[in-house]
């Protein structure tokens, strides 16, 4: 079996001396997505960022790429493991291929610019998700879905076998949500690790080959997701009432369960 | 997709052009201003007297007349410092504002500019040569910049810009005050003079030396500001987003802070307190050229030595009484940065 390019191994993480969580296994493979689902305040942002290694990891390890994260320099780091902010406002209006050119920057010297090769790169990763054409608008002028879909770019660009996505459907119009989610099934399908964290059962079950469920800090379960997500441990997690359904044409849904609620 | 990329490239390259070319009259434009502030003054000189003095200055003749002292004591000396003044403070302004993720930052606004004006007048009360009034601008400027940023960042508010300008206001308050003090105990004969008119910000009363002091070390800070001008793109992302990319945000941060600091503060030890420049200068500079600090550190910087020079030009023609650049900058500066605000936030987000 392959080695996993992103891995935790007994991790804990937190703020400081502030614990979060801890125990956390967590393993992506080359071609895989793991959806990172959890209630509010469960120590998703804060397990991301110690897998980023943007925060020290309090116990335990980061495995990328098969090398303990505390032993790579940032750019190095930054050659294994992309990362995907939610789409955010600019504060300066930088174009598109200004932005997404930026992936480069682990793979170039200290003082140096990018290149027209970089640049060429970051045109390629633009085409990649289709949205070529929005190259020279500013940043700041597209809309959240394509913002969202010029940091995935951004990402490509940096050429690490590891992508982690923090709620990269968050905040986005259902259309731009399929658009999103559907652009990350391809990518994996091209030997890509990624990670993502979303709110939502159904896009665990749309295109995770995993889940991982975390509650309080721990790992509740994790497994593919018909296995992990039934309706008992929902309602164990979330403290709601759901059903989970498989379409006629193969989906699978989860819809909550007003009955119980009456006014 | 092939095409569609061809056609992205040639527009990107025709933009890429475009600012080239804005660069190229920017420059331009900082020659012509140059020429004609060398020859306007309370002693007009005409191209002739100047293309002479240049002769016999590259002949190696020993300066005759008053045609040489005025060019070369004073007049050139004024419109270099003028030019270097205001490219500091621009090039300044411009990093802190990538830096900060913030367009409403400056010198001024996060207490820099007071912060080193303090340092500055230590030095005066002190009597301390230029260097070591420039040593005391830097040091209280870095001070100054630190404590802003360290209760901006302890205050966890909603609004981080806002803690961060309110930080630099309190902080720049706190020196204000300070220097009051100093201007109580200073004495009134010697010291407090100079204080007062150095504090207004002139550039009237300059002296070569002053400006040869203060160039290498505006030369100094602009070199990481030069060398790690792709990396501040990135740092102007966010101190998170630049790590996973690849950056080593808190040093590289640090660095820039601190050239920053040193290009302000060694400027305002030779030319007082000049406010607006850092803040509204910048932003003129992204309008024209974009965000990219490649292109905008030369823009901003261009721009604010023609500037700076053009203010300082009016202000020793334009009366009988030499009006302080201070005064002028600030008259023309805020209104300026009202517009700004009116027509939206268009050159920033």
């Amino acid at each position: 079996m392959k080695i996993p390019i992103l891995a935790a191994r007994r991790l804990g993480f937190g703020y400081g001396a502030k614990s979060v969580g801890r125990d956390v296994e967590l393993e992506v493979r080359a071609g895989e997505v793991v959806c990172l689902l959890g209630p509010n305040g469960s120590g998703k942002t804060t397990l991301f960022k110690t897998v980023l290694g943007l925060l020290p990891a309090q116990a335990g390890e980061v495995f990328v790429d098969g090398v303990a994260m505390a032993q790579l320099t940032r750019p190095e780091i930054a050659r294994r493991v992309a990362y995907v902010p939610q789409a955010h406002a600019a504060h300066f209006p930088f174009r598109v291929i200004d932005m997404v050119v930026m992936g480069r920057t682990a793979h170039l010297g200290l003082f140096a610019a990018p290149s027209d090769e970089d640049r060429r790169r970051a045109l390629g990763a633009l085409a990649t998700l289709g949205i070529a054409e929005l190259a020279d608008i500013e940043y700041t002028r597209i809309s959240g879905g394509q913002r969202q879909l010029a940091l995935i770019a951004r990402a490509l660009a940096q050429d690490a076998p590891a992508i982690v996505m923090d709620e990269p459907t968050a905040s986005l119009d259902f259309g731009n949500q399929v658009t999103v989610l559907g652009e990350v099934k391809r990518l994996a399908g091209h030997g890509l690790a990624v990670l993502l964290s979303t709110h939502d059962p159904d896009h665990a079950f749309s295109i995770s080959n995993r889940v991982a469920l975390l509650d309080a800090g721990r790992l509740v379960a994790q497994g593919p997701p018909h296995e992990v997500l039934t309706p008992a441990r929902l309602q164990q997690v979330y403290g709601v009432t759901v059903a989970v359904e498989r379409l006629s044409q193969g989906q699978t849904v989860c819809a909550p369960d007003f009955s119980g609620a009456s006014s | 997709m092939v095409e569609g990329t061809g056609i992205t490239r040639s527009r990107g390259a025709v933009l890429a052009n475009m600012r080239l070319g804005v660069l190229g009259c920017l420059a331009m434009a900082l020659v012509v201003l140059v020429v004609a502030a060398a020859l306007i003054g309370a002693y007009p000189l005409s191209p002739g007297d100047i293309a002479q003095a240049f002769a016999r200055k590259l002949a190696g003749a020993s300066p005759q007349g008053q045609i040489d002292t005025v060019l070369f004591e004073v007049r050139l000396p004024r419109v270099f410092a003028a030019v270097i003044v205001g490219a500091a403070l621009a090039a300044a302004g411009a990093a802190y504002q990538s830096l900060f993720r913030n367009p409403l930052v400056s010198p001024d606004i996060l207490g820099v500019s007071t912060g080193a004006g303090l340092g500055a007048v230590i030095g005066i009360f002190l009597s301390l040569p230029v260097a070591g009034i420039q040593l005391t601008a830097f040091m209280m400027g870095l001070a100054t910049v630190g404590l802003v940023y360290s209760i901006a960042s302890v205050v966890h508010g909603r609004e981080p810009v806002l803690v961060l300008v309110l930080a630099g206001v309190v902080v720049g308050a706190l020196a204000g005050a300070a220097i009051s003090l100093l201007k109580i105990l200073a004495d009134p004969y010697d010291q407090l003079p100079a204080i007062v008119f150095w504090l207004l910000g002139s550039l009237s009363a300059i002296r070569k030396a002053e400006v040869w002091g203060a160039t290498p070390l505006v030369v100094v800070a602009l070199v990481p500001l030069v060398l790690l001008r792709w990396r501040i793109n990135v740092l102007s992302l966010g101190d998170e987003e630049a790590k996973a990319l690849g950056v080593e945000a808190g040093r590289l941060r640090l660095l820039v802070i601190a050239a920053a600091t040193l290009m302000t503060a060694s400027v305002v030890a030779i030319s007082g307190v000049i406010g607006w420049v850092g803040l509204v200068i910048p932003h003129i500079a992204r309008m024209l050229v974009g965000p990219s600090f490649d292109r905008l550190l030369p823009a901003a910087m261009l721009l604010g030595g023609g500037y700076l020079l053009l203010v300082d030009t009016l202000a020793r023609t334009m009366a009988r009484i030499e009006v302080p650049i201070g005064i002028l900058t600030a008259v023309i500066g805020a209104p300026f940065f009202l517009w700004l605000l009116a027509r939206g936030r268009e050159g920033w987000s």
